[in-house]
Order: C-alpha cells, then structure tokens, then sequence
C-alpha cells in the first residue's frame, strides 16, 4: 500500500476545547475507495474529528494530510473536495430543493451547474418535485437531498456525521446500497454511525471513546483482537440469573435479549467460572460469537475505567 | 384534568424564569432599554435648546453695537463663537451647520439708534430645524425692549419707541416658513435606513446558525468576506428602494425642497446604507439568538432616534449626549441629507460629516469580518 493511496492519513491529532481534551492524538489512515466506519458513543469526539479532517476546525497537535493536503495550513483546498454532510439537516428550508442544489453547485463554481443539478435531481428521483421548499421534505427525503447536496462538486472524499439517524430501515438500507455503489466508483467514504448494522457493512470500522481511538480494522479483526466470550443461555427466570450474574468476578455484561440472555466477559476462564457457580439443570447455556454491540460496550467499560 | 391546576402554572412559571435566567443577553436587556430611555428621555432630550454657536458679523464698534453684543453673550441662548467681517464666512459657517445663527449689526448702528433711526439688526438662522432656533429667536425680541434701558437714560428713553430701539429683522434661512416636514422627512430617511438595515442584517446570520445551515456553509469552500458582501449587497438594493420611496413622497407629498444634487445624496446614501448593515452584521456575529439579535438592533435604534437631532435639536443636548450622538452614523446621515437637500450643500460642504460615517463603517466591518472568523473554530 503505497501513501498516495492514502485520502486520509494523520497521525497524532489532538482537539482541546478549554482544558477538555476532546480528540486525544488519533492516528488514522484511510484507503481511497474504502468505506470507513467511525463509531462511538455520544461525545467520544467523532463530530470533532471530522470537523477537523475537512476544516472546519483546526486541530491544536498532529500532522496529516486529507486529500493529499495538510490538513493544519490548505483548509481550503481540502473543502473543494470534501463532501460533509452534517449530524442535523443544513440546507436551507425556506429554498426549494432545485435552488439548495444550485446554490452549492454554485458556491463549489460546478461547471456545467445546470447539468449537473438536472443529474442530481433525477439520481435523487426528485425531478416533479423539484420546486418543493425543502423544509417540506420528510426525514427520509431531506436526507436524500443532503446526500445529493454533498456530492454535486464531486467531491473526492465524503464525510457523513450519522447520516442515517433518524431515517427508517428501508430508506437506511438505499442509503447504503448508494453509499457501497460511489465507493466502487472510487470515492472515499468516512460514516459516523451508531447502527451495529451499519457498522457491518463498512469495509473497515474504528471505535473511538473519551477522544480515544480504542479500536480498529475490519469486522473480524476489531471482533478478534477484543477476545471477548460470550455465552448464550435460554431457560426459565432468567431476571433472576441476570441479578445472580451481575458483580461476580469475569462477568462483564448480562443483556436480555427477548428469551435469551448474553453473558460475556474478556476473561474466558473466570467468565466460566462464575457461569458455573450458577449453574441450574433448567437453563440451556451455549458458547455464543460475541456480537460487535458486545465488543464495542465492553470497549467503552473499559475505557471508562482508564479514562474517566 | 382539565380544570385549572396550580402546579401546571406554576410549572410553566418556573420554566419561563430558568429559561430567562440562561438568556443572560436577553436579561441584561430588560434592564438595559430601561435604563437607556431613562437617561435619554431623562437627561439627553431638551426642547428649549440653549447655548446655541453663533457667529457676530459687526460693522460698528461704537459704544451700543459694544452694549448689544454684551447683552447677546450674557444671554443664556446664544454662544458667540465666531467674530468676523467676511459675509462670505458666515454663509460657510451656516451651510456647514458650524453655527446656527448669525448676527449682522450693521455700520452706523450706533449713530442710527441714536437718531431714533431704529437701526435694523439682521439675525440669520439656520431653520432647517425649526424646533432649534425657534426659543432663541423668540428671546431675542424680549432681549430686544431691555438691552438699552441702561445705556438709554432720562431723555433718550424716548429711543425705546413702541416696537423698541432695534429693528431685528429675522432671516430664517433654508425653511424660512418653518414646515416642520422640511426638517423631519428627510431625517425620517436615515431612521428608516437604520431600523430596517440593521435589523435586517442582525437576523442574517444568527438565523444560520440557529436553522443549523452555519456548519454547512462553512465546510464550503465559501470565504467570511464573500459571506458577509453577499449577505450586505442585496439590502444595499432594499436600501436604495427605500431611499428613492422616501424622496418621492417628500417631494410630491410633503413638498420638501430639493435644492442640492441628488446624486450626490445617492452617492452618501451608499456609506450610510453600508455602515448600518455592517452594523447589523456585527450584532448578528454577537447575538446567540435571533431574538438577542432584535435586542441588540433595537438598543442601536433607541439613540439612533433620540440623540441623533431627529427628534429633538442635538445642540439642545449636554455634552455627554452630545458625544454619544456623535458616534451614531445616523447623526452624521441627518445632517448631510438636510444639508443636501435644504440647504443645497455639495461635496466641499458634507466633507466634514462623511468623514465620521466612512470611520464608522470601517471600524463596524473589521468587527463583523473578525468576528465572523472567530466562529470557525
């Protein structure tokens, strides 16, 4: 892998907001064409470090580059490429959708803007409604139209901040279906989500929590190097497993899912321990592949320990 | 449950103070505008103005013009501030609003009182603004039955007449019936330019970045300066409607007389339009909320009326009042349409108020522009 194929690669960078370190020194690279996950729960810095990859803020340590720019001195540049589609909708509601797509085509100078709004409109599927106020759009097609907005520069590499929140599961699923068609076309996708789902179906996935940067790789890798087991157990009075479970030693998680409980724990031996200590001939226990959610809570228990 | 319940009320009660609690800009206001109108209305405004700059343009030195100038210094109206023999000066000082009166004592006044010729003392004033030289010129005829009682005893007492010993022949210049439209349509101009362009403006991009479209603009490549002339640009044109609406019903419904070039009025117009929706834009980089931002215009607003001689004579003010009103670019504005249009002023005869405007729009947009920047990170 050679470094000019690297659309994100920055090492080091740091965000402080008063004495709060909101992004502590994370090393990223991304691959073009990759779509990259970027999860983690609320206030672990993911919004803050997008904002610095596409300048809207500059970081106060590290060194990198986006697009082949710096990102601390060619802000600018990197913005004509970048396509940032914002955590809440920011397009203007008081303008139709034919007029907010004509204003960024206009503000990125597109050439050939009528042509390229025209192209926008029908990939959006929106060219009867054209003249609607955006304001009027529902959830699902305001998202549409910021995704279409985003990408009328063709721009290079595509920042999302949770672009699907919000959004039902069918729409979701489009979205994504798109997201996997502009990355074969050779655009670099950066996908802030909370969806395990989504999570999935992004070729690589980084963890960040408290402004660290806890994991990273591909599914299976981020799910191997957390050495989490987990054991699946189906029986009768299962509150009051779960309650016997909670506090013993290697027991780290006890979650209900409908009839079925997940216990898991990074120690396997002691996790088996303290499963056979509570021991009941009417429950059914199996070993079970713990699942990313799983991972990415043990993730940030741990962290919590470390950090906060 | 759907009777009236205390709880409810008092839980909405309760919300309502937090929330004004948290708005500290917003609070500071509900304080702040009292506290302003009081000192304006209070202190600031005076309808019977006094100590107005005068200038004395004298031909006689004998011992009567000596007594009647005495008599006008030690009058609590006029301020003699200028003595000299040019008429040519006393016209520049007039038109540039240096002064508001002059008086002209004639040569032989002495000799002519004397001879009961009731020598004629001519008074010009600067009328544009009626409510400004009325009470002064009104004192001067009572000032006139007493001046010589001293100077005139025993048999000259004769000299006193019916109408007195002095003919004062007043030439109120510039709105010599004293329409009170004259003066206030015009300046009416400069306080709507202030109110809607910098309300309009202080709205702009707080509502950006309230609609949450801020975050989006500024991941564009788009400049702050190009934001900011692009955001000014459009209602310089809403400014220039309203300029050109305003002349055209004070000439063809108030009949206010346009003696000077009105290009050259369309010309100034365009600092003046600019400088107020700098202005706004500095208020709109400061407020929080759309509704701080409309605090904040209004708080402009308030002596933007009262201390800029629109409403009441600004020589009628004391100094301190004086001073702030110096600083509002509609106090500069006003003088310069009055002059413009009243009086027939030109480029050599503004030269003095377009100074302050230019200053005011300069400093107003460094403000808004680094402001403007500060909002990036």
């Amino acid at each position: 892998m050679s470094t000019s194929d690297l659309v994100i690669n920055v090492t080091g960078v740091t965000k402080r907001f008063g004495d709060k370190t909101v992004v502590n020194a994370i090393d990223l690279s991304v691959r073009r064409g990759e779509i990259y996950g970027f999860l983690g729960p609320n206030g672990s810095g993911k919004t803050t470090f997008i904002r610095m990859l596409c300048g809207l803020l500059t970081p106060d340590a590290g060194t990198g580059t986006c697009l082949g720019y710096d990102v601390l001195t060619q802000q600018a540049e990197i913005k004509c490429q970048v396509g940032y589609m914002t955590q809440r909708f920011s397009y203007y509601e008081d303008l139709s959708i034919r007029e907010n797509l004509d204003f960024i085509a206009r503000i990125y100078a597109v050439p050939d803007r009528a042509a390229a709004v025209e192209r926008s409109l029908v990939r959006l599927g929106l060219q009867n409604r054209s003249r609607q106020l955006a304001g009027q759009l529902s959830g699902g097609w305001k998202q549409r139209l910021a995704l279409a907005a985003c990408l009328i520069h063709s721009p290079k590499l595509l920042l999302l901040d949770e672009p699907t929140a919000g959004v039902d599961p069918k729409a979701r699923r489009e979205f994504w279906d798109e997201i996997h068609q502009l990355a074969a076309d050779g655009l670099t996708v950066l996908i802030t989500t909370h969806y395990m789902d989504e999570a999935e179906r992004c070729h690589r996935l980084a963890y960040l929590a408290y402004g660290n940067l806890l994991t990273r790789g591909t599914l299976a890798e981020v799910l191997a190097a957390a050495k989490l087991s987990t054991w699946t157990v189906t029986g009768p009075d299962l509150r009051e497993l779960a309650a016997a479970l909670r506090g013993r030693e290697g027991v780290e998680q006890v979650v209900a899912f409908g009839n079925t409980l997940h216990v898991s724990g990074r120690d396997a031996a002691k996790l088996e321990a303290a499963i056979a200590a509570c021991r009941d001939p009417r429950h059914t226990w199996a070993p079970a592949r713990s699942g990313l959610e799983d991972v990415f809570i043990s993730l940030m228990d741990s962290a919590k320990d470390n950090f906060a | 449950m759907r009777r009236f319940t205390f709880h409810r009320l008092w839980a909405m009660v309760l919300k309502e103070f937090i929330q004004m609690k948290r708005d500290r800009v917003t609070f500071a206001m509900m304080v702040g505008i009292p506290l302003l109108q009081l000192m304006m209305f209070g202190f600031a405004i005076n309808s019977d103005p006094r100590h107005l700059p005068t200038a004395l343009r004298t031909a006689d030195q004998g011992p009567f013009a000596r007594t009647f100038i005495q008599a006008m210094r030690t009058s609590d109206y006029f301020v003699i501030v200028r003595e000299t023999t040019s008429e040519a000066e006393t016209q520049r000082l007039l038109q540039q609003g240096d002064v508001q009166f002059v008086i002209n004592i004639p040569v032989d006044f002495s000799r002519q009182l004397l001879r009961g010729e009731r020598p004629s003392v001519l008074i010009e004033a600067d009328a544009t603004d009626p409510a400004a030289t009325g009470p002064a010129l009104a004192a001067v005829n009572a000032l006139a039955g007493s001046i010589f009682n001293h100077d005139l005893p025993g048999p000259l007492t004769r000299l006193h007449g019916k109408d007195g010993p002095v003919d004062f022949r007043i030439h109120a210049q510039y709105n010599p019936e004293n329409i009170t439209q004259y003066n206030v349509v015009p300046g009416l101009m400069g306080v709507v330019l202030t109110m809607t362009m910098v309300i309009i403006t202080a709205l702009a991009i707080t509502r950006e970045r309230e609609r949450g479209t801020m975050e989006n603009l500024l991941a564009t490549p788009v400049r702050p300066f190009e934001v900011m002339v692009g955001k000014i640009l459009p209602y310089i044109a809403v400014g220039y409607i309203q300029v050109s609406l305003i002349l055209v019903a004070a000439r063809f419904i108030f009949n206010v007389p346009m003696v000077g070039s009105l290009s050259l009025l369309y010309a100034v117009a365009l600092l003046f339009i600019g400088a107020n929706l700098a202005v706004g834009i500095t208020f709109s980089t400061l407020a929080k909320n759309q509704l701080q931002a409309v605090q904040m215009a209004f708080f402009f607003f308030l002596p933007s009326i009262l201390l800029s001689g629109f409403m009441f004579p600004f020589r009628g003010m004391p100094e301190w009042a004086q001073a702030v009103g110096s600083c509002l670019p509609n106090t500069h504005f006003l003088r310069i349409i009055r002059g413009i249009l009243l009086k027939g002023n030109g480029l050599a005869e503004i030269a003095p108020e377009l100074w302050p405007l230019l200053l005011f729009l300069a400093v107003a947009m460094t403000i808004g522009v680094k402001r403007y920047r500060q909002t990036l990170d």
